[in-house]
């Protein structure tokens, strides 16, 4: 592996303490939009750090496990999909999808040995060019593109192809999770498009600095999954626009990872040693459970969240309802009556008063109303529920 | 998601044990519900690896798939799964109950009982329903034929799967969401997903509290994952080597007892952890209206047990009309489900009071004998004022309904502060004097509820043969097609 590109802004590679850079792939981009705000998270993807083996380091080994299972079908898939030039899914989306696929030449650019993923870069590159400028029908399988991160420059490694069809490409993901009567697990189908819409925004970005107008890339995707139960492929078109907007918004928003390293203690290094544990609670993060499904440092901030008592480890909905109050022991003072709050907090604090006394009303009569005195007419003599009910 | 159940959720972690949010159980319990726990392939849509099944405790039914790769031996499994949710259904339909006719004279039944069953989680759920699926349509004659119990059984599983999607059916069960209808707990409800994490807040072994137990459930070895995906971990080390050497075996006894006793030893964990739960949920007070809804559950029952012999398999995706009438039942029932549940449980009552859309306080006066004269015939109009520290957001003239007994009946007058002033209007008799005790007397506590359960009726919709043209018209009769009788099941 070589360095990261000379034309960063500002090289963050030193923050790796002389481990070897981890390449973006979808998953962590489109995972760093879900959780814009995380400091931590920002710096050491900026830097390129292998957050796996920081977190294992750390004593908090991520659960990203697979199934050998799973990667076995999921391998078998994508090579019956990729088979002789793609032959089953050029004839998938000509039979299926109805679209004039003419002739078309197929590109591997999968890294061969060692090259720099510069060099790889520069190929596809040149091989896009080539097919922007002659509009022929082409697969491009592998593609390394590049996109800008957080004033970072990352590389993309998608296991995705890009295809030119009537002069316009389009990316097609391949992926293993089956579509049961037209209808897959929409957390999974949520994941694909989010990570489609990244290679989409790369591939814009590549585009547009060949001089040619981004729109020939496509918004319109396709996904080739197993049909209902069986290995068959089907091919379905979707349209990431909306999720392009969250990409290009979340992305710009990201807090930019050079001020916050700038901020950062002099000599400070994510290198694999003792000094590792301070390092990263150096830097803030903003957990969140939504974290545990995307990033790799998600069992050691969660652990880190809980010691401190943060209502964010109980997920954002249950903060959101406590108006923001970021402390559990600040928001059950709140609720008793022993805090005084401060101007902003006056709502919640109320809510929160109201919701105490509620529950001590109910919880300290419910055992013996339900002795006493049926909650409700229906354990009372149904006559006399029915009386009730004829008046009304 | 309320404040509520939010300051549920910080007392837990204030006390390090989950925190009720109900009083009362809000789902019904069979005596003998069919708890089930099946596990599949990691990677594949629907391919049974393994169920743990049984209606009692101590002696659960184990099937395994030795190869869940292999066509055979899933169509086996599916038969023996087959066979034992069918003599579930038999055995726990009870007596048959005569009802009057319907206003068309139709003749209606009921059966005493209906099968119940538990699992879980969601994802045991969604696999009943891609079994279910995968199932329903297959021939028991011909080339392809499978035994006659197999698709019986993925007709079953689909109607199941249809009933855990209607708010509170109790048919099947899922024991993390109704648990956690019942508990908060101290983590987020993704960890909540997790029925050991979910158990260790609620009820943790001796000596530990939530987070301890809590902590301990995330570590797949000492407590693997309740399905039905397997521990990876697993996968690897334990299952693939068992599954390998049954190959190299070519399916020898000795072989397939292997991958059994390895299924088993992720299985049985969870089981006594699901016969726990139910323990819990048993040891709860039923709530009132528990009957009501278990009887509707059983009417469906009884509707798809009689017919079943004369229906094909439910359709892969609904006609127009079927759609229209399933979103109108569901949403029905939603709201119909969270006004009894009110109801039934002064807590969940709280988030009616808390979001204003109710109220409670104390009777500070009242005027039970109060005659409205204006009309031609005086009518009975109570009045009553009640002192609350709730915060009312109802208007004047709302009307609104006592939480103890929703026959009564009455419309906000004034809000001055704290005090409403009520009028009844009916629920009292039909005299011109209220039925004795029916008024609240001055000094009782009282809730008022804007929220009824019965707000709107069924919509008609059209026979299906009657389905318009904007719908695409009649949808075609069901063919069984080859197609789906030799779809691959890989």
């Amino acid at each position: 592996m070589s360095r990261d590109d000379e034309h960063t802004a500002t090289d963050l590679s030193h923050l790796r303490g002389g481990e070897a850079p981890r390449n973006h792939d979808a998953r962590t981009i489109a995972a760093l939009t879900a959780n814009p705000g995380c400091a931590r998270r920002g710096v050491m993807d900026a830097a390129a750090v292998d957050k796996d083996a920081v977190a294992r380091h750390l004593g908090f080994g991520a659960p990203f496990g697979q199934s050998q299972f799973a990667i076995t079908r999921g391998n078998a898939f994508e090579a019956q999909v990729k088979a002789d030039g793609c032959a089953e899914l050029l004839a998938l989306l000509r039979d299926r999808l109805g679209l004039d696929v003419p002739e078309v030449a197929y590109d591997d650019l999968e890294s061969v040995g060692t090259e720099s993923r510069e060099v790889r870069h520069a190929r596809t590159r040149h091989l896009m060019a080539r097919a922007l400028e002659t509009g022929a029908g082409t697969l491009f399988d592998h593609p390394l593109l590049r996109l800008d991160i957080a004033g970072q420059r990352a590389y993309l490694e998608p296991d995705v192809i890009a295809f030119q069809l009537g002069g316009r490409f389009h990316v097609v993901e391949v992926k293993s999770f089956a579509v049961v009567d037209g209808q897959a697990e929409p957390e999974q189908v949520a994941a694909a498009a989010r990570q489609s819409a990244v290679y989409v925004l790369a591939l814009r970005e590549l585009v547009e600095g060949l001089g040619h107008d981004p729109e020939r890339v496509s918004h319109e995707v396709f996904l080739v999954c197993p049909e209902n139960f069986s290995n068959r492929p089907t091919a379905t078109p979707l349209d990431v626009r909306p999720q392009l907007a969250v990409v290009k918004r979340q992305l710009a928003r990201l807090t930019r990872a050079e001020d916050i390293a700038r901020r950062l203690p002099e000599g400070l290094t994510f290198a694999l040693d003792e000094g590792l544990p301070e390092a990263v609670r150096a830097v803030e993060a903003r957990y969140a459970p939504e974290c545990m499904a995307s990033c790799e440092m998600a069992l050691f901030c969660r652990d880190e969240a809980r010691a401190c008592g943060a209502t964010g480890t109980l997920g954002r909905n249950v903060r959101d309802e406590l108006g923001g109050v970021d402390s559990v022991v600040t928001a059950l003072e709140l609720a008793r009556g022993v805090r005084e709050p401060s101007e902003d907090m006056a709502e919640t604090a109320e809510q929160l008063r109201i919701a105490a006394r509620l529950r001590r009303e109910a919880l300290g009569s419910g055992g013996e109303r339900s002795a006493e005195q049926p909650l409700v007419g229906a354990q009372a003599p149904r006559g006399a529920t029915d009386v009730l009910e004829r008046t009304a | 998601m309320s404040t509520l159940t939010a300051l549920a959720q910080l007392e837990a972690l204030a006390t390090g044990r989950a925190q009720p949010v109900a009083t009362v159980r809000h789902c019904h319990l069979s005596e003998k519900p069919l708890v089930m726990i099946p596990l599949k392939l990691a990677g594949e849509a629907a391919a049974p690896l393994a169920t743990m099944l049984g209606t009692d405790r101590d002696a659960p039914e184990l099937l395994v798939v030795p190869q869940p790769r292999n066509r055979d031996l899933r169509f086996a499994y599916a038969a023996e799964l087959a066979k034992a949710v069918l003599a579930h259904v038999e055995a726990e339909r009870g007596a048959t109950e005569t009802l009057e006719p319907s206003k068309d004279g139709e003749e209606r039944f009921r059966y005493e009982r209906a099968p119940q069953i538990v699992v879980p989680n969601r994802g045991g759920v969604g696999f009943l329903r891609l079994l279910g699926r995968s199932t329903r349509f297959r021939s028991t004659e011909g080339p392809w034929a499978v035994d006659p119990a197999v698709p019986m059984l993925g007709r079953w599983l689909t109607w199941y799967a249809d009933r855990n999607d209607r708010p509170g059916s109790s048919l099947l069960l899922t024991l993390t969401e109704t648990l956690r209808l019942h508990w908060a707990t101290g983590q987020s409800s993704l960890e909540d997903g997790n029925l050991g994490a979910l158990m260790g807040w609620i009820d943790p072994p001796d000596g530990m509290d939530g987070p301890s137990a809590a902590a301990r459930a995330e570590d797949p070895v000492a407590c693997p994952p309740a399905g039905p995906t397997t521990d990876p971990t697993f996968d690897n080390e334990v299952l693939a080597p068992a599954i390998a050497a049954y190959d190299e075996s070519g399916g020898a006894p000795r072989a397939e007892e292997r991958v059994r006793a390895a299924v088993a030893s992720q299985l049985r964990p969870t089981w006594d952890l699901a016969w726990r739960a139910l323990d819990l949920l048993r040891a709860l007070p039923e709530g009132a209206s528990v009957p009501r809804r278990w009887e509707r559950d059983r009417d469906s029952f009884t509707y798809f047990h009689r017919e079943f012999a004369e229906n094909p398999p439910q359709a892969k995706l609904d006609d127009a009309v079927r759609a229209a009438r399933r979103l109108h039942d569901l949403e029905r029932s939603q709201e119909s489900y969270e006004a009894q549940r009110a109801f039934d449980d002064p807590l969940v009552m709280a988030e009616q009071r808390l979001a204003g859309q109710a109220f409670g306080g104390v009777v500070t006066a009242a005027d039970p004998t109060r005659l409205d004269e204006s009309g031609k015939r005086p009518k009975l109009r109570p009045h009553l004022w009640i002192r609350t520290e709730d915060p009312v957001r109802l208007d004047e003239g709302a009307t609104v309904v006592n939480a103890a007994r929703p026959g009564l009946k009455g419309r906000i007058v004034e809000i001055d502060g704290g005090d409403v002033l009520l009028e009844l209007t009916g629920g009292m008799g039909r005299k011109l004097t209220p039925e004795a005790g029916v008024v609240p007397e001055p000094g009782l506590e009282v809730v008022f509820t804007s929220r009824t359960s019965d707000s709107w009726g069924a919509a008609k919709f059209p026979e299906r043969d009657d389905t318009p043209w904007t719908h695409g018209g009649p949808p075609a009769e069901y063919e069984p097609a080859d197609e789906d009788a030799t779809e691959v099941w890989s």
